[in-house]
């Protein structure tokens, strides 16, 4: 990073007043820690006047959050879960961004697909898949894990999960890409592309959908058959029904994705983490969640005051927008211990705030934690040690916390 | 020190001596009886102390808080026994109890 730019995005030189944690050039740049280091500190419930989005309030400390979370009556998640508002003639409504009792019918409709019977069944799945991308890999040679690795298993977990076309499944990858990039989210994907490419993920669907009416729902364990024949589901309407598919797809994709990739770049950072779990596999259930922790996949969720409300002193207004931020809470040092570090043998790993808490706690998380136990089960099977040989290049997003590249050698044994 | 009974899902039994005031997730976890994942920590905010208990003991506990319905409402294993187990606090009146635990936690 350029001299110049450390100047400008100096968090202590610059008045509290004029902070925007929300700005996606901050994430990436790999600079917002230290602007929510000195929230925590100086100003925990901090008011934005001004951004992209309008005001907003960030939120920045563990129990603060878990406060909010909580309180789903005062914070509601209708309108959406990211600072953007969505736009009235492309509003794809879905059950993270509703709340009790619509919300709750409409989780339960699809939870079944990562219920624990379910992923016992598919663990098998997931495992042989990950062992032919991985015995596919070049050995000693430079390559992009993000695209080798992360993309490729988790798009094909989805597409297992929805049954969908197998050749097609990149498809998936570039919807999922496409719905958290856009510009009104600070994205460099112009609206128009957006919203053509999702018209073209409903129209696919929708073709899936009109076949799956006709399976047997007692048979099939995919998610479009869940929902088609779900007597609370079935009658969504078009941008529901898209709605609900761009959440599971990216809910499915680009966390654990991200998560993938940052497990290796950790272990790079931390070698003698690295060097534990080489030496005692048991390890590994309690890595994973602190991967979790440590990559934060997603930096925040967004809510809406539907009353008056007072935290630390200060009073979010009726019809104020919370940013709840995870990527904060996950270093508030009065909560976890050394923060800073990534250690993989935590006394209580799944205390994080990745997948939030409450009722919209991350409804995958379990999938999630088995994707990435199974990935480095496999990978610890293989390989010696992974090299990462340059800083990842990172995602031009506040919301989704991720890598474009990350380049790496595999060191045989 | 009121006596817990914890059963696992596989029929295994663990006495426990739990604290007067302490919650029964909190007697689970410090006694590492397998099954309770607790991951919030107490906040009735993740639903992964889920345990079930059947209506005799059930009668002798406070009723659950509406936050507690709402988060026992995410489980679609939820029965009427369910209940979470951080929201149950240990006292002399529930000596004895049986709590028995779930095949998982969501």
């Amino acid at each position: 990073m350029s001299e110049a730019v450390q100047l400008e995005r100096n968090p202590y030189a610059t008045p509290l007043e004029e902070f925007d944690v929300s700005d996606a050039k901050l994430f990436l740049e790999n600079t917002h820690w230290g602007y929510f280091e000195r929230l925590r500190k100086e100003d925990p419930v901090h008011y934005c006047k001004d951004s992209m989005f309008g005001p907003y309030w960030s939120i920045t400390k563990f129990n603060d959050i878990m406060e909010i979370e909580k309180n789903h009556e005062v914070f509601s998640s209708e309108g959406g879960i990211t600072l953007a508002d969505r736009p009235s003639d492309f509003n794809t409504v879905n059950f993270i961004s509703l709340d009790p009792p619509r919300h709750d019918i409409q989780r339960k409709a699809v939870t079944g697909v990562v219920a624990p019977m379910n992923l016992a069944k598919l663990e098998p799945i997931i495992r042989a898949r990950a062992a032919q991308i991985l015995d596919q890999l070049p050995i000693g040679e430079v390559f992009n894990w993000v695209e080798e690795v992360s993309i490729e298993l988790t798009t094909q977990m989805l597409a297992i999960l929805f049954d969908f076309p197998f050749e097609d499944r990149r498809k998936l990858t570039y919807w999922s890409d496409m719905a958290t990039s856009g510009e009104l989210n600070g994205g460099p994907t112009p609206e128009a592309d957006r919203r053509a490419a999702l018209l073209e993920c409903l129209e696919v669907f929708t073709g899936l959908w009109n076949e799956r009416v006709h399976r047997d729902p007692a048979e099939a364990i995919d998610l479009i058959t869940m929902m088609a024949h779900n007597p609370h589901t079935q009658d969504m309407d078009p941008m529901e029904y898209l709605g609900n598919l761009i959440l599971l797809i990216v809910g499915g994709n680009d966390t654990t994705r991200n998560s993938i990739s940052g497990g290796v770049y950790f272990m790079h950072q931390f070698p003698e983490e690295f060097e534990k779990v080489k030496n005692d596999r048991s390890l590994i259930p309690a890595m994973v969640p602190e991967i979790i922790r440590y990559q934060t996949p997603l930096a925040y969720m967004r809510r809406r005051a539907t009353q008056d409300y007072e935290i630390r002193g200060k009073t979010i207004k009726e019809g104020d927008k919370v940013a709840m931020w995870y990527v904060s809470a996950n270093r508030d040092e009065e909560v976890i211990d050394h923060p800073d570090q990534f250690i993989i043998d935590r006394k209580r790993p799944r205390h994080h705030m990745s997948f939030g808490f409450g009722i919209h706690r991350c409804m995958g998380n379990r999938l999630a934690e088995m994707q990435l136990r199974i990935i480095w089960e496999e990978i610890l099977k293989r390989f010696d040690h992974i090299e990462v040989t340059g800083e990842p290049e990172r995602i031009q997003s506040s919301f989704v916390k991720g890598y474009a590249t990350l380049n790496t050698i595999i060191h045989a044994k | 020190m009121p006596t817990v009974k914890f059963i696992e899902f596989n029929g295994t039994e663990h006495n426990v001596e739990a604290n007067n005031g302490e919650s029964i997730m909190v007697a689970a976890t410090s006694n590492l009886i397998p099954g309770i994942d607790a991951d919030c920590g107490g906040e009735c905010s993740c639903a992964t102390c889920h345990v079930l208990i059947d209506a005799e003991w059930r009668a002798k506990l406070e009723p659950s808080t509406d936050t507690e319905e709402s988060m026992l409402d995410l489980n679609p294993d939820r029965t009427e026994d369910s209940r979470l187990s951080c929201q149950i606090i240990v006292s002399d009146a529930i000596e004895g109890i049986k709590i028995n635990l779930p095949e998982f936690q969501y």
